[in-house]
């Protein structure tokens, strides 16, 4: 194979943290390689050196054959490597052809660099089948579209390397599908790209070939064709891991939660939630399904009586909730609803505070923490333990600040207070973001037994493999709606169908 | 996605954020003063000797010191509780006044009737409430209005001063006098003080308070909830914190805090109500907080560094005539300079210091 890019021992630490160990790895030209690890695994810093972000404390980068030094993103973008981000860095107000020249514009007079831009972007579409209206703005774009645009402004700036960082995360199953068409072409059209995820199902669809990664370290090299995604997942976490959730058919209790036509409609007038019905059982878990951005957010935040509903009424455990009665989320608590919020390193913990602080965030005003108005360090400090025990929280110190924790643990630490609190409803959302693959198995086997101890719990979710088998039954949001449910075992392509926003039959 | 950056070294260890880098502040703004006296002519190992031995070098002057430090712990410990909120309270300068204004307020009415163990306590209680209720207002238009706080507090200032001014020249000024000053209090109101010095017992008052707020931030619900609030809003709204309330409830003790300067003032030195009392100590306050890296016992620390600064900078003025009492500010400025606005300066530096080299 001819190598576009070789790496050859990269090593890099921020302070005690050795996150890439004498990594080597060779880009096969004109060909997509994978590079697939669980978080922190080290593959967005080994990236970074890559793009000219971060500098290796030793080794070599080379590019075709050349040894070079990348200084930062532009020695990179000089020598051809383009990134895609996965957040997208894009002025919403900004027509599509502006957001492509920026930093690029070519000249002092602004128009001389847009005609120019104008031909090169028509180009670029007819050869790579990248179609965008050039004077459409961002801000009408669906989101596949937007992805196209940052790939068509890093192809205007001559990149014949791609890197692509986790591209699936905000696209529904057929978009993903249309992504992975255009990377198809570019391949037949003599772009390398690097594409970084730990979607596996992925990596088996779009690449050629595959690297794994494994705490800094690059453990196996396959070829895809050669591989499975259950010898994958096995390199990646270094164990077997079982895919498939064993779970029992529920058995349904009473009405714990129900929500009649909800709305919310946003100070600006926005409708963000619309006519929402649904109800939640005991000892059932149901799915909400939905790409990202279409209510889910804010449905959470209304069941959870951290936004009071526009219109509509709730009832949880027998209160009554609607617009003139709103409640708020320590009521909430009182009531036995927990609630895992989406974003758990902004809304479920405070960085700064030591683990045992975050472990009562929410309960702080509760026996045994808190005993004649004084809080009591030795229970805080004995129910952090006790937390991290049965949730495997590493390291195991209830005094270290929480933001020294990483991703994935800081995550296992908010989901172990808010079930350890045996709630009568549980709301969780998104349960395994920024998880590790192993963590997620045992985070749906704790959501199962939440559920076959007779908890009504709720998940949303964006995965839609996760939703399949953890739920129930599976309500579809699209739009601030929810636009059909299916039961457990429905078939993926008529929930993505419904997800995109086709009415359900 | 990472922002573009250089590899960063390594945290300090504790210890060396905690005293070092005060040290290091407080010994860069000894330089920079030093270089500063050179210029105007005076030998700076001099002025130093003069300095310390004005603040330390007597039990007067230790007593004026401490006074100091009294009103640069109470205002310290009022921008601290509410900065651990997210809120930045610039009007400590005015709560101070208005708290004076309380307890002023409620020595005229009763000095005559009520003992000193009735009148001290219902003094040193008005002053809070007063101080409180002058930072409840921007407290209120932040929570309810949006209306920034870093505005309204300086605002606060200004519609303190001329508040004061009004009362004590129309109102307030005792009968026959030329100055716009009360008439004298009533000695059962008076501070039990040390003979021959402005050092009372409120310094015993700020002391229990840096143990109160100790207590409350770091050990209560409410203090945990404020603390919460402070670092991330949104989980505070998540675990049920109400914004608003706890917005109020910040300010008012951060208000009752600095209203105790009017107590060190008025009950402790003055016997009357007086204008321009709080001549500053409002404002050094956030040096004073920042110095003392928001913690009660810094604050402390702080407070008594300021102290001496004051006590020992006017002993300077007073033995040496070129050095003004505009260059003795000019020296608690640079102080606050580098212990306040350029505390972060030197770390950078320390930390090359400490983290391990590596060859490159």
């Amino acid at each position: 194979m001819t190598a576009a890019i070789e790496l050859e021992g990269i090593d890099k630490s921020f302070g005690s943290v050795h996150a890439v160990r004498g990594v080597s790895l060779a880009i096969e030209k004109g060909a997509i390689t994978g590079i697939v690890g669980e978080n922190g695994a080290g593959k967005s810093t080994l990236m970074s050196i890559l793009y000219g972000l971060y500098h290796a404390d030793a080794g070599e980068i080379r590019i075709d054959g050349q040894p070079v030094r990348m200084e930062s993103p532009h020695d990179a973008i000089a020598r051809g490597i383009g990134m895609v981000h996965q957040h997208f860095m894009l002025i919403d107000s900004f027509t599509v052809l502006e957001n492509v020249v920026l930093g690029a514009e070519g000249g002092p007079l602004l128009a001389k660099g847009l005609a120019a831009a104008r031909g090169e972007l028509a180009r670029l579409s007819r050869d790579y089948g990248l179609t965008v209206d050039p004077d459409a703005r961002i801000a009408d774009l669906s989101v596949g579209e937007q992805q196209r645009v940052e790939i068509l402004k890093v192809l205007f700036r001559g990149a014949r390397i791609l890197i692509l960082d986790e591209p699936s995360a905000v696209l529904t199953p057929q978009e993903t599908e249309q992504l992975f068409r255009i990377l198809g072409t570019l391949k037949a059209r003599g772009v390398t790209i690097v594409l970084i995820t730990h979607k596996l199902r992925e990596v088996m669809a779009a690449t050629d070939r595959v690297y794994v990664m494994r705490q800094g370290r690059m453990v196996a090299e396959r070829r895809t064709a050669e591989t499975d995604p259950e010898e994958l997942a096995e390199l990646m976490v270094g164990r077997k891991v079982r895919f498939r959730l064993d779970k029992a058919p529920p058995h349904r209790g009473e009405v714990r939660l129900k929500a009649e036509h909800l709305g919310l409609v946003d100070r600006r007038g926005v409708r963000l939630l619309d006519d929402i019905s649904l109800e939640l059982r005991a000892g059932e878990i149901v799915g909400i399904a939905g790409v990202s951005g279409n209510g889910q957010t804010e449905l959470l935040q209304v069941l959870a009586g951290i936004r009071p509903p526009s219109s509509g009424t709730l009832t949880v455990c027998g209160r009554v909730i609607d617009p003139l009665h709103p409640g708020d989320p320590a009521e909430m608590r009182d009531l036995g609803l927990a609630h895992v919020p989406e974003d758990r390193q902004r809304q479920g913990m405070v960085a700064a505070f030591r683990a045992a602080e975050t472990s009562i965030l929410g309960y702080h005003e509760r026996q045994p923490f808190s005993h004649h108005g004084l809080l009591h360090g030795p229970a805080v400090g004995a129910h952090c333990a006790t937390l991290m025990e049965r949730f495997d929280v590493r390291p195991r110190v209830p005094g270290l600040r929480s933001s020294s924790f990483s991703g994935g643990n800081q995550q296992k630490l908010v989901l172990a207070r808010e079930m350890a609190q045996e709630p009568k409803v549980l709301l969780v959302g998104q349960p395994t973001r920024g998880v590790d693959i192993g963590a997620i198995e045992f985070i749906h086997r704790e959501l199962v037994k939440s559920r076959d101890a007779g908890c009504a719990v709720l998940v949303v979710s964006v995965e839609l493999e996760e939703i399949l088998s953890l739920a129930d039954r599976i309500l579809v949001m699209f739009g601030g709606r929810i636009v059909g449910e299916v039961e457990a075992g429905a078939d993926e392509r008529t929930l993505g169908m419904m997800m995109a926003g086709a009415k359900a039959a | 996605m990472k922002a573009v950056r250089r590899p960063l070294p390594g945290p300090l260890p504790v210890w060396a954020d905690i005293i070092l880098l005060p040290l290091v502040n407080v010994a860069l703004a000894f330089v920079t003063v030093g270089i500063i006296v050179r210029i105007i002519g005076v030998d700076p190992l001099h002025a130093l000797e003069l300095l310390v031995v004005g603040a330390l070098g007597s039990p007067e002057s230790i007593g004026y010191t401490l006074y100091y430090a009294t009103n640069f712990i109470f205002t310290g410990l009022a921008v601290a509780v509410a900065f651990h909120a997210g809120l930045f309270n610039i009007g400590g300068e005015g709560q101070a006044y208005l708290g004076g204004l309380g307890c002023g307020l409620a020595i005229l009415a009763l000095d005559r009737y009520l003992p000193a163990w009735a009148m001290i306590p219902i003094a040193i209680a008005t002053a809070a409430l007063f101080g409180a209720a002058w930072a409840a207002v921007p407290a209120w238009l932040q929570a309810w209005r949006g209306s920034h706080i870093v505005i309204t507090t300086i605002m606060f200032n200004f519609v303190a001063a001329a508040l004061m001014v009004y009362l004590m020249v129309n109102v307030l000024i005792a009968p026959g006098s030329m100055t716009p000053q009360s008439r004298n209090f009533e000695p059962s109101s008076f501070l039990p003080a040390m003979h021959g010095t402005a050092l009372n017992l409120s310094l015993a008052l700020s002391l229990a308070c840096c143990f109160a707020v100790w207590v409350f931030l770091w050990h209560t619900p409410w203090g945990y909830a404020l603390r919460s609030m402070g670092h991330n809003p949104e989980a505070a709204v998540y675990a049920g914190t109400d914004l608003r309330r706890m917005t109020m409830l910040a300010m008012c003790i951060s208000g009752a805090l600095a209203g105790f300067v009017g107590v060190n003032e008025l009950m402790g030195v003055h016997h009357r109500i007086v204008l321009d009392f709080p001549a500053g100590y409002g404002f050094a306050g956030i040096a004073v907080a920042l110095m003392g890296r928001n913690h009660p016992l810094g604050i402390v620390l702080a407070a008594l560094l300021f102290g001496a600064l004051q006590q020992g900078g006017a002993e300077l003025a007073f033995d040496i005539p070129t050095i003004t009492r505009e260059m003795v500010v000019v020296i608690q400025g640079l102080v606050i300079l580098f212990s306040g606005a350029l505390v972060q300066l030197p770390r950078p530096w320390l930390q090359a210091l400490f983290s391990p080299r590596r060859p490159s």
